[in-house]
């Protein structure tokens, strides 16, 4: 077994042919990245089955494939786009779409809201806050082992770009829905930046979706940076088909006294591989880090954690939960890094799954590094079946096997989703997890899209 | 109501009930006494349908009946309750869903339309005051981070909102203070109608100051070994269990 996919090298070749055309449409400070990048992407490519982080996670049957590799959209693609109407709809939020990786509104590529804040395209901030982008771009995504990481910082051209002013709290959610919708294959990979500075406040909520048929693959890298003080929050719902890979790489530079959380929830999904990272910075930071997967048929979601505490007296928090029904199978690896000054730490992480099936499979794995002498850390992990005593009692209340097994994988599956602080949010999620579990989810009509 | 004949239930081969006979009639109060190990809790269980024992020997009839061939659910729905020994913490259910959920069960296998949101809080609110119950409790997870008190009174809550026929309450009353012991046993009057019937299970004798039941049964070793008036419990809170050991 090596490291590295075999088919590492077809990328290389792919961004050579490619080069040119990529930079010539992009910023420069993105095209500043790129070099070294691919030069990293060329050391470790692809993961493959002995990359310990990667260990349970085969991205072969994505990889390999002849995708029409999606680098740039051509004009019709953005005119489609710009004819392609979603509704978001309930959720009070500031909405942004992304259609296979590109922001298509070609009006308002960047929007201003109240207190100063910006959003809009990557690739339009690059060249109107070149010094905010320049400040903060390619700081956070950094890896010594994952070169889809590279591969995106190569490659990417565009994605969303959120900026909070310092002292600024915007009031409703900003909501990014990713869409995929084409009808040839394709592989696309875009970069988000989010810059929340000191005294700020902001939710973010994610939405994943494919809208067409075909089978698609996203390698996304989303870096944020959470000034003193602030409070940022995550949410990523992802709801795609069974065709798609979904590879996210979500890195959070924390500062002092300042509190973030990332929650991702799978509700859906061929091949699914979240990467969270959460770099404790500051002094008093805390990061909370949740997700919650239900995954059936042959679909496979793997959750990878890391968390740097790198100051004194920071907090952190891992909460992972699923459900795995028929062949499915999870992942999940949470590793707990503590320098060796950061005295003070307290760490928690918590994996526990429920699988229905004996096909069903689930790998948990905690990986703790501490140096330093001070810590509080604890650690978890439970695979199980649904609860003999619970569902007796259910039962013995007159609520029939079927009902009570809905109740019991809801509540386990609550526990995540309790953890959003935006109400409605928190109430549609507990739909849609209800749902799901019923069988009843579709792919685009029954969640917070309405598109035609 | 309930007639139980010749009941033999062993528990992973070993034998716990050795041919109990028991009759409950509609009205009628019941309590069953015993030591540690007697089987009194076996014998709830096998009533309520707890598949961990096996009926080796003997019948179970609940209104002419085969009681033992009804899925739990069906038991609860026809009106049987079992109040646990040890009620279960169901984390990131809400005791409003759970309710409703079995309500509505219970409504759907009578033929009566759900209850509206509404209407249900409205019973909800009813009950809890009837059985003294701390109203934040309900907006919580079932029995979740409640005291030991809270869960034996939670459990005659859903005794309330369900309304069973026959209720079989498993040592309800095993680490109450007298407050808490005072509302358990005061829901439970409340909740008695001239046509329903209860088959308390207790270790001491001060539940029955305030359950008065109409039969005391003194189980040990796997038998009923003596039936009398309620004036048998005050014997066995007096002589102990030694006593009946002797005979």
């Amino acid at each position: 077994m090596e490291t590295k996919s075999q088919f590492s090298d077809r990328y290389l070749d792919l961004f050579a042919e490619n080069r040119e055309k990529i930079e010539t449409q992009s910023a420069d400070i993105m095209n500043s990245f790129r070099g070294e990048a691919i030069e990293k992407y060329g050391l470790l490519g692809i993961p493959a089955g002995k990359n310990e982080m990667y260990r349970y996670t085969n991205l072969d049957a994505f990889f390999m494939h002849e995708f029409r590799n999606y680098l740039l959209p051509v004009d019709e693609d953005l005119e489609k786009a710009e004819q392609f109407r979603c509704d978001v709809t309930d959720l009070d939020a500031h909405g942004l779409v992304l259609m296979n990786g590109f922001y298509p509104d070609l009006k308002h590529k960047l929007r201003e809201l109240p207190g100063g804040v910006w959003i809009g395209s990557l690739k339009e901030a690059s060249v109107k806050f070149s010094d905010l982008v320049d400040k903060h771009y390619g700081r956070y995504a950094k890896s010594e082992s994952d070169g889809l990481v590279h591969l995106n910082t190569a490659m990417a051209s565009d994605g969303v770009f959120v900026y909070v002013p310092e002292g600024t709290r915007l009031n409703k959610p900003v909501q990014v829905i990713n869409l995929v919708y084409s009808k040839d294959d394709i592989f696309n990979q875009h970069r988000n930046l989010i810059i929340v500075e000191k005294n700020s406040e902001i939710s973010i909520i994610i939405c994943d979706h494919t809208l067409s048929p075909q089978k698609f693959l996203t390698n996304a890298v989303t870096e944020v940076y959470v000034g003193e003080n602030s409070r940022f929050d995550i949410i990523r719902v992802q709801n795609e088909h069974n065709n798609a890979g979904k590879l996210t790489h979500t890195f959070i530079h924390q500062e002092r006294n300042s509190h973030a959380s990332s929650n991702n929830v799978t509700l859906h999904g061929g091949l699914v591989r979240n990467s969270t990272y959460h770099y404790l910075g500051g002094e008093g930071a805390e990061s909370n880090s949740y997700g919650l997967y239900l995954a059936d048929k042959f679909q496979h979601v793997d959750n990878y954690v890391n968390i740097e505490h790198a100051s004194p007296r920071c907090t952190s928090n891992q909460l992972f939960k699923g459900v795995l029904d028929d062949m499915a199978s999870g992942a999940f690896n949470g590793r707990i890094f503590v320098a060796k000054d950061a005295q003070g730490t307290y760490a928690y992480q918590k994996n526990n799954s429920i699988l229905l099936t004996e096909d069903a499979k689930v790998y948990t794995k905690p990986q703790l590094e501490i140096y330093a002498d001070d810590v509080k850390c604890s650690h978890g992990a439970t695979v199980g079946q649904l609860d003999d005593n619970v569902f007796f009692y259910l039962r013995s209340r007159g609520i029939d096997q079927r009902e009570a097994k809905l109740m019991l994988m809801f509540g386990f599956a609550h526990e995540v989703i309790q953890n959003i602080n935006i109400e409605p949010l928190r109430e549609r999620m507990d739909n849609l997890v209800m749902q799901r579990l019923r069988g009843e989810l579709s792919r685009c009509a029954s969640c917070m899209v309405r598109c035609g | 109501m309930l007639v139980i004949n010749n009941l033999h239930v062993a528990i992973g081969g070993k034998i716990i009930l050795r041919g109990i006979n028991l009759e409950v009639k509609p009205g009628e109060t019941h309590a069953i006494m015993g030591p540690n190990g007697s089987g009194k809790s076996t014998l709830a269980a096998v009533i309520a349908g707890r598949d961990f024992a096996q009926v080796t020997e003997g019948t179970v009839e609940y209104f002419g009946k085969n009681l033992l061939e009804m899925a739990p659910e069906e038991r609860s729905r026809k009106g049987i309750f079992l109040g646990f020994q040890y009620p279960i913490e169901i984390p990131g259910v809400s005791m409003v869903n759970f309710m409703k959920t079995a309500v509505n069960e219970h409504r759907k296998y009578r033929g009566l339309e759900p209850l509206s949101a509404s209407d249900f809080l409205k019973v909800m609110r009813e009950k809890k005051e009837m059985v003294d119950i701390d109203s934040k409790l309900a907006n919580r997870s079932v029995n979740e981070g409640f005291s030991g008190g809270e869960k034996k009174k939670n459990e005659i809550f859903q005794m309330a909102m369900l309304e069973p026929t026959l209720a079989i309450l498993d040592e309800t009353d095993s680490g109450l203070d007298i407050d808490a012991l005072r509302v358990v046993a005061n829901g439970v009057n409340k909740l008695k109608r001239p046509d329903s019937s209860a088959v308390v299970i207790t270790h001491y004798q001060r539940l029955l100051d305030y359950i008065v039941p109409d039969v005391v049964h003194v189980l040990y070793d796997g038998r009923i070994v003596r039936s009398a008036g309620k004036e048998l419990a005050l014997e066995l809170e007096e002589k102990g269990y030694e006593w009946i050991r002797n005979e």
